[in-house]
């Protein structure tokens, strides 16, 4: 079971290492982001403190997508995904290999993107700040875990990269909404943000067993 | 004799949405708060039960392509055929849904739209149909099917929770009128009479055009499989 798993996590990180693509363009993108949403919405203040959640989610989502494509794409090339097919393991451990890999990219992303974020927009944290180590990590575990289901999807069609946004946004709605609400509720300290980081941890639980179960079907898909 | 039927059937709907029109105009009562806006009620609330039924529909229908793909071949193009079906019908229904619901939100609360709890599932729901239908439109091959399949499942399965996230975020949309608690229900019969047949009708009508729909689907997957034959037989 394991080394399978092992073999595919181990091949996608030096890939990163050696190349730093993913990391480097979700840094950027995301940056932009930020910076365009301060330009946009003129953060000030109290308003800061409520927009500031919901900006870091929406940067991480947008910038991830770009990420997930490419970690199908890279698979395509040379018809690897095709020996990956052939091989005896069950689809469930590539997938989860990728995910592994593509949570650790982005949570690497979120936590360079942090420091940026509190001087950006002037932030301090009113509510438990550990709270933030939870929601932040389940967040992008549903974010990625999706994300990749759906990138692994979209990749078996003739639209490839434009389909992946289209079809992963509608899906990941109310964990941003979650993801969003309680990151806000931490960092004005006005709510208690259990309930929705219940919410994200039942939809994560959910979710990923799907997908677990459904992946070979897709893999396979012909 | 079935093109007999489908005519008996066709008639029988348009006599219905008929007279459910003019129980819902002429017949029922004026209600005392929200006047003639309220008889987009007749309207609103049947459309999206119907939409939520071939929802269903087209759920079942998903799994029933995946349970059936690899040893029942024509089973699994039927179950295609009704997922696509009511998926797309679906969506036509939800979006009668979401553009009579503003107009009669702008009378009653005095805004067209607010992020209720039913509000933001219903447009989420909507969403998620669209993308399923784009996912069918932009892929091409035989593995549309499997893949749409499995978008479809993904999507019903948000639906309780994108429902349950929004009821404890804010909600403002009127209570259940059915089985939402002692005072739910329509107490007037003629209003209920009004509501029952406009139900009716748009049942028979939505199944009608779901039918057609699903009849031009397997006909287009008929000629699709005779195609595929005709090239091979070319090839050999």
């Amino acid at each position: 079971m394991t080394s399978a798993l092992w073999t595919h996590l181990v091949k996608d990180l030096r890939i990163e290492w050696r190349s730093r693509e993913a990391i480097n363009s979700m840094l950027f993108f995301a940056l932009l982001v930020v910076v365009l949403f301060s330009l946009a919405f003129d953060p000030r203040g109290a308003f800061s403190q409520e927009i500031a959640g919901g900006v870091l989610c929406v940067a991480t989502m947008f910038a991830s997508v770009s990420a997930l494509n490419q970690a199908w794409a890279r698979e395509i090339r040379h018809q690897v995904l095709d020996a990956q097919r052939m091989a005896p393991t069950s689809g469930a451990e590539l997938f989860l290999a990728k995910v592994l890999a593509n949570f650790l990219f982005v949570s690497i992303v979120q936590l360079l993107l942090a420091p940026v974020f509190l001087v950006f927009y002037n932030l301090r944290v009113e509510g438990n700040a550990w709270l933030l180590a939870v929601v932040l990590p389940l967040g992008t575990w549903a974010l990625v875990a999706n994300g990749t289901f759906f990138a692994a999807l979209s990749i078996r069609t003739r639209n490839r990269e434009l389909l992946l946004p289209l079809i992963l946004f509608p899906i990941f709605m109310p964990a941003l909404l979650a993801m969003v609400l309680a990151t806000t509720s931490i960092l004005t300290g006005d709510n208690d943000p259990t309930l929705w980081i219940k919410l994200l941890a039942g939809y994560d639980i959910i979710f990923t067993t799907v997908s677990l179960l459904l992946f070979d079907v897709v893999l396979h898909a012909e | 004799m079935k093109k007999f039927a489908i005519g008996f059937y066709v008639a029988v709907t348009i006599a219905l949405m008929i007279w459910g029109y003019y129980q819902a105009i002429y017949v029922a009562p004026d209600e005392q708060t929200m006047h003639e806006a309220q008889r987009i009620f007749y309207y609103h609330v049947p459309s999206a039960m119907v939409a939520f039924l071939f929802f269903a529909i087209s759920l079942i229908g998903s799994i029933g392509f995946l349970s059936f793909r690899r040893n029942r071949p024509d089973w699994a193009q039927a179950s295609d055929a009704w997922a696509l079906a009511g998926a797309e019908v679906g969506v036509v229904f939800c979006t009668v849904v979401l553009i009579t619901g503003p107009l009669w939100g702008r009378r009653a609360w005095g805004i067209w739209w607010t992020w209720d709890a039913r509000l933001t599932t219903t447009l989420v729901l909507w969403l998620i149909y669209v993308s399923y239908l784009l996912l069918r439109r932009f892929a091409a091959g035989p593995q549309v099917q499997t893949l749409a399949a499995v978008l479809g499942i993904f999507g019903a399965l948000d639906v309780p929770i994108v429902y349950m996230s929004n009821r404890w975020w804010r909600t403002q949309h009127p209570a259940p009128v059915f089985g939402g608690g002692d005072d739910s229900g329509i107490k007037d019969p003629t209003m209920l009479a009004a509501f029952g047949w406009n139900v009716l009708a748009w049942l028979a009508w939505g199944l009608l055009i779901l039918g057609l729909r699903y009849a031009v689907e397997r006909q287009h997957q008929k000629y699709a499989a005779q195609e595929a034959q005709e090239a091979l037989n070319e090839v050999a």
